[in-house]
């Protein structure tokens, strides 16, 4: 069995104050490890997104502790969860956010540049990552230019660009035709699932659920069974 | 961190509309503000031109003197008095007054005559043709080679004309640093010659021009003129002196003043306006950089960056259009009272640097708060 990625204990997090308080995400524990590709799926409200921000370093929990790699992420001050959120995760957007006035390879080059490594380098380096994703030849390009698919793959390339050890997709096919996702997600499991790498997707496309090595359901701010469950 | 800050560059420039935007309000606000604060400085060296071309350093005057043009002349006794001065090296009289001189068609045109010291001339311009010791010779007159020339008839050497009724000769054509405010030409002449041909009461000297011995002997003198009921100020005190009084007695330096100030505030409310809905329209963008990992500091180097940036820009283009215009008008009206100083850019570059960092603290402030949980939230 590989090493755990990524553990989650019992993180809760409450929306609003008063009568309109209400408790997003309840009481959640759960394990992720390394090389697998770990769905959290549910309808629309039941925490997937707000469990993702907890376990990812973006949104406090107001109660649990999330480690990844050992490290209790929420016990970091600001700059460093920024930092640990710089060289351990990558982010693929549901609606990708890439910057319409930057190059793809630019776009891709964000993360580089955040580590404070030279343009030209991080260009560079860039570029292999957009051959990883099979756009190279759209490096000049704006991203206004590309498909949704293509998009989505800069953002991929942009994502590993950093060298993750944890991967987050929120909702990948959301934007995409279904064969185009299928083809995305299948591109994710076979080039971008590694022995060091976990990747957890929030979904509820069900045409996807057979890429997932385990799916985890929420409803109601809690999995569904309690703790977390494997039925892929 | 320069990798982020070509990120900010390439954002900021890539994105033409905006920056177009940005520019064009920055620009237009400089330029303003330089025009007018150039138009003030202009016509505040006009006004100080007879301080600045006679180069005396210590000038005695009535106490009532407010600018050269409102001179009160001073009993001839005081130049005695003045020489006697522990601590002054030399002192001579100067005449400063106005007159008519007769054109050949017969036209009148108003002149400014200042008489130098007869001994001494001191204070006397630079000739571009003819001897200064022509200015002895009977009826002798050196006339500016200014902006104002021209309506003299451009006199050559030689060239008689009419001054109050008398006579006068152009025996020399001079150039000096500054040509005065009011557009009229100006003659050089003797004092005893300028008080002869230009009515004035019993008393005569208009300002007492002073060589101190040393800048220290400066504040004695002016002590000692003090008990005799007159004022003595440096060359700079006499300009400053001038400038104020326009500031504080006439609508002009209020006038500019207020448009100055438009001009910034028209320069901050465009560009911090434009600048805060660039931001805006990246909000979502900036939340995705800090979700990636920027940190806090590194977004606020990014926007003041940028802020500073389309200031500088804006600050260049608004000086470069400011000394084309005036370049331009130079070339139409030629004594067009507007002129660029090192202060007027410093002041404009303030004003810039507020207008930049104003709107990047507005910036700021809106991309601190954003939580990259919202990018998440779409």
């Amino acid at each position: 069995m590989n090493p755990v990625a990524i553990r989650a204990d019992g993180i809760t997090k409450w929306f609003g104050q008063g009568e309109a308080k209400t408790c997003a995400v309840r009481d959640v524990t759960f394990e992720a490890r390394f090389k697998e590709m770990l769905y959290i799926v549910g309808p629309s409200g039941s925490g997937k997104t707000t469990l993702l921000s907890m376990i990812s370093g973006i949104l406090r929990p107001d109660s649990g502790k999330v480690h990844v790699e050992d490290v209790d992420i929420w016990g970091l001050k600001e700059n460093a969860l920024a930092t640990f959120r710089l060289n351990k995760v990558g982010f693929v957007f549901q609606d990708f956010h890439l910057f319409p006035h930057l190059t793809t390879v630019e776009n891709v080059a964000i993360p580089l540049l955040l580590k404070r490594q030279d343009w030209n380098k991080s260009i560079k380096e860039a570029a292999k990552y957009l051959d990883v994703v099979g756009l190279s030849a759209r490096a000049q390009l704006s991203p206004t230019r590309l498909s949704g698919g293509e998009q989505q793959r800069v953002a991929i390339a942009r994502a590993l660009a950093s060298g993750p050890d944890l991967m987050i997709f929120d909702e990948p096919t959301a934007s995409l035709d279904g064969d185009t996702g299928k083809r995305i997600v299948e591109f994710v499991k076979s080039e971008v699932l590694t022995e060091h790498r976990c990747i957890i997707v929030v979904t509820h496309d069900d045409r996807i659920y057979s890429f997932a090595d385990r799916i985890l359901h929420m409803e109601d701010g809690r999995m569904r069974d309690g703790k977390g469950s494997a039925d892929a | 961190m320069f990798g982020i800050l070509r990120i900010a560059y390439k954002l900021l420039v890539n994105d033409k509309g905006k920056f177009a935007a940005l520019l064009m309000g920055l620009t237009f606000s400089v330029f303003l503000m330089i025009q007018m604060t150039s138009m003030f400085a202009g016509m505040m060296k006009k006004a100080s031109a007879t301080v600045m071309n006679t180069g005396s350093k210590v000038w005695v005057m009535d106490r009532a003197v407010t600018n050269v043009s409102s001179s009160i002349p001073m009993p001839d006794y005081l130049l005695d008095a003045v020489r006697s001065i522990e601590g002054v090296k030399f002192a001579v009289p100067l005449y400063s007054g106005a007159g008519l001189v007769r054109l050949a068609d017969g036209t009148y045109q108003p002149v400014t005559v200042l008489g130098l010291d007869d001994t001494s001339l001191f204070g006397r311009p630079a000739l571009i043709e003819g001897h200064i010791a022509d200015i002895y010779a009977e009826n002798g007159f050196v006339v500016v080679k200014d902006e104002e020339y021209s309506k003299l008839e451009s006199p050559k050497i030689g060239t008689t004309f009419e001054l109050n009724d008398n006579r006068g000769v152009i025996v020399g054509i001079a150039k000096v640093p500054a040509s005065g405010l009011f557009g009229i030409p100006t003659l050089y002449t003797t004092f005893n010659r300028a008080i002869q041909y230009i009515p004035s009461m019993r008393f005569t000297i208009s300002f007492i021009l002073v060589e101190p011995q040393s800048p220290e002997a400066v504040p004695g003198i002016q002590k000692a003129v003090s008990k005799l009921g007159y004022d003595t100020v440096t060359e700079q005190g006499f300009i400053d002196r001038i400038t104020n009084w326009y500031v504080m007695h006439t609508g002009m330096g209020t006038n500019l003043l207020l448009m100055t100030a438009i001009s910034f505030i028209v320069g901050l409310s465009i560009s911090g306006q434009t600048f805060y809905t660039f931001v805006l329209e990246n909000m979502e963008k900036f939340g995705a950089l800090k979700a990636i990992g920027a940190k806090g500091y590194e977004l606020v180097a990014m926007i003041f960056f940028q802020a500073a940036l389309t200031g500088l820009a804006g600050y260049g283009l608004g000086i470069g259009l400011c000394a084309g215009l005036i370049a331009l008008a130079k070339l139409r009206v030629p004594d067009y009272a507007s002129i660029v100083t090192f202060g007027n850019l410093g002041l404009a570059l303030g004003m810039v640097l507020v207008i930049s960092a104003f709107s990047g603290y507005i910036a700021v402030r809106k991309v601190l708060r954003i939580d990259p949980y919202d990018v998440f939230r779409g």
